[in-house]
């Protein structure tokens, strides 16, 4: 259901400010969604004035130096700091993205970082992802083949290797289905554009003979077409991938699939 | 791996959405088809009005209705009221044919997506000033 404001335990109220030493130069304030499961409280904003000189030129590194060096209570997932694991995404500047492969330099004045948007929140910046998760299983996101399983691997041609670029390189952190304001109001029930463009990789695959039952099986109101070609997803892939792409050749395959 | 829990044990706020989200025009465009779509809903209505009052008028139980309904439709209001109409219809319009071409699959490159929904946008509004322009010119419509 589309509830444009936040639940009265959800609203955000105003947090510390961690002030920098006197003197410092560069300093830089980022405004942090703050959330502690264990005192029951709302959640809050908390700012801290950090020298950004003082860390690396990433939004990962300024979280880091903030947890190493001003508060060690704040919350974040990490892990490959370059971009390939997918751990790191959050809302920065009002945009879903990786921490870890966006310069604080790319933003101007205070820098508002969240959780991935419309999401349960375990602590400060994680967010609980077990349904986004679930609907990855959901699509089955394994090859499903007719034929005998052959000696050594299964081939494809180049031309149909091709097909599946700008899919594979998909890194499930889940910036594009939780930017999407109907994965927002329906996420009990529309797929999202991540758990799409992965059911549309495996039925874009060749090797895969399980196309037909793989489209049946997203034929309901809600699944795939609760898609409204609103294309946050696509502008904030931190790949540079295309879910609303992907959504619209599955939409397209959907009359003739037989 | 053990499975999570069903039902988190403690309390989980929801993360922030409308009140951190920095729009793209893609979403804007997206928000005004739906906003025009529903603004029209409400012309159509005004239609029926005006097709009640014609109706009532040549049943000759109210023969003052069609005028009344003139009157009103004429009136700075009531062009107020056209106007606004005839901008959703005509954003509404370009906004429809922008998402024919996204459903042939076309048009998807950010790029694209993003000179889509501007041109959508400047075109429609473009047409409603022609629209009212000739409308003025020739003498359709007088203030």
């Amino acid at each position: 259901m589309v509830e444009l404001t936040l639940p009265k335990h959800s609203q955000i109220k105003a947090g510390k400010r961690y002030k920098a030493p006197s003197g410092a130069k560069n300093v830089r304030v980022y405004k942090i969604y703050r959330f502690d499961p264990e005192t029951g409280e709302n959640p809050r904003w908390d700012k801290y004035e950090v020298d950004s000189k003082a860390h690396g030129p990433m939004l990962l590194d300024s979280l880091i130096y903030i947890k190493n060096n001003i508060d060690s209570t704040l919350s974040f997932r990490r892990s490959c700091r370059e971009g390939i694991c997918g751990s790191c995404a959050m809302n920065i500047g009002g945009r879903n993205t990786l921490a870890c492969t966006k310069g604080h330099d790319e933003y101007n004045g205070e820098i508002t970082i969240a959780p991935l948007p419309h999401m349960p929140v375990v602590k400060d910046l994680v967010p609980d992802l077990s349904g986004f998760y679930a609907q990855y299983a959901s699509i089955e996101p394994y090859l499903q083949s007719t034929t005998p399983d052959p000696q050594k691997e299964r081939l494809q041609s180049p031309a149909n290797r091709d097909k599946l670029d700008g899919l594979y390189e998909c890194i499930l952190c889940a910036c594009c289905s939780t930017s999407c304001p109907s994965y927002w109001w329906n996420q009990d029930k529309y797929l999202g554009p991540a758990a799409l463009l992965q059911a549309y990789r495996w039925v874009a695959d060749s090797r895969d003979d399980h196309t037909k039952q793989r489209l049946e099986s997203l034929e309901d109101p809600f699944k795939l077409y609760r898609c409204h070609t609103i294309m946050n997803c696509a502008q904030v892939c931190p790949k540079g991938l295309n879910p609303a792409k992907a959504i619209a050749e599955l939409k397209k395959m959907m009359p003739s699939k037989g | 791996m053990s499975q999570p829990p069903s039902k988190p044990t403690v309390y989980r706020p929801l993360s922030p959405h409308l009140q951190v989200w920095k729009f793209h025009i893609t979403m804007f465009t997206s928000i005004l088809h739906r906003a025009t779509g529903l603004a029209l809903v409400v012309g159509a209505v005004l239609v029926a009005a005006w097709l009640l009052a014609i109706g009532l008028t040549a049943s000759g139980c109210c023969p003052q209705a069609y005028t009344s309904f003139l009157t009103f439709a004429a009136s700075p209001f009531g062009l107020f009221i056209w106007f606004g109409l005839s901008l959703a219809g005509f954003i509404h319009l370009t906004g429809g044919i922008r998402h024919l071409i996204w459903d042939l699959g076309l048009g998807f490159q950010l790029k694209s997506a993003n000179a889509l929904s501007w041109w959508g946008l400047l075109i429609g509004i473009a047409l409603t000033i022609v629209f009212w322009v000739v409308l003025f010119a020739t003498g359709k419509v007088v203030l």
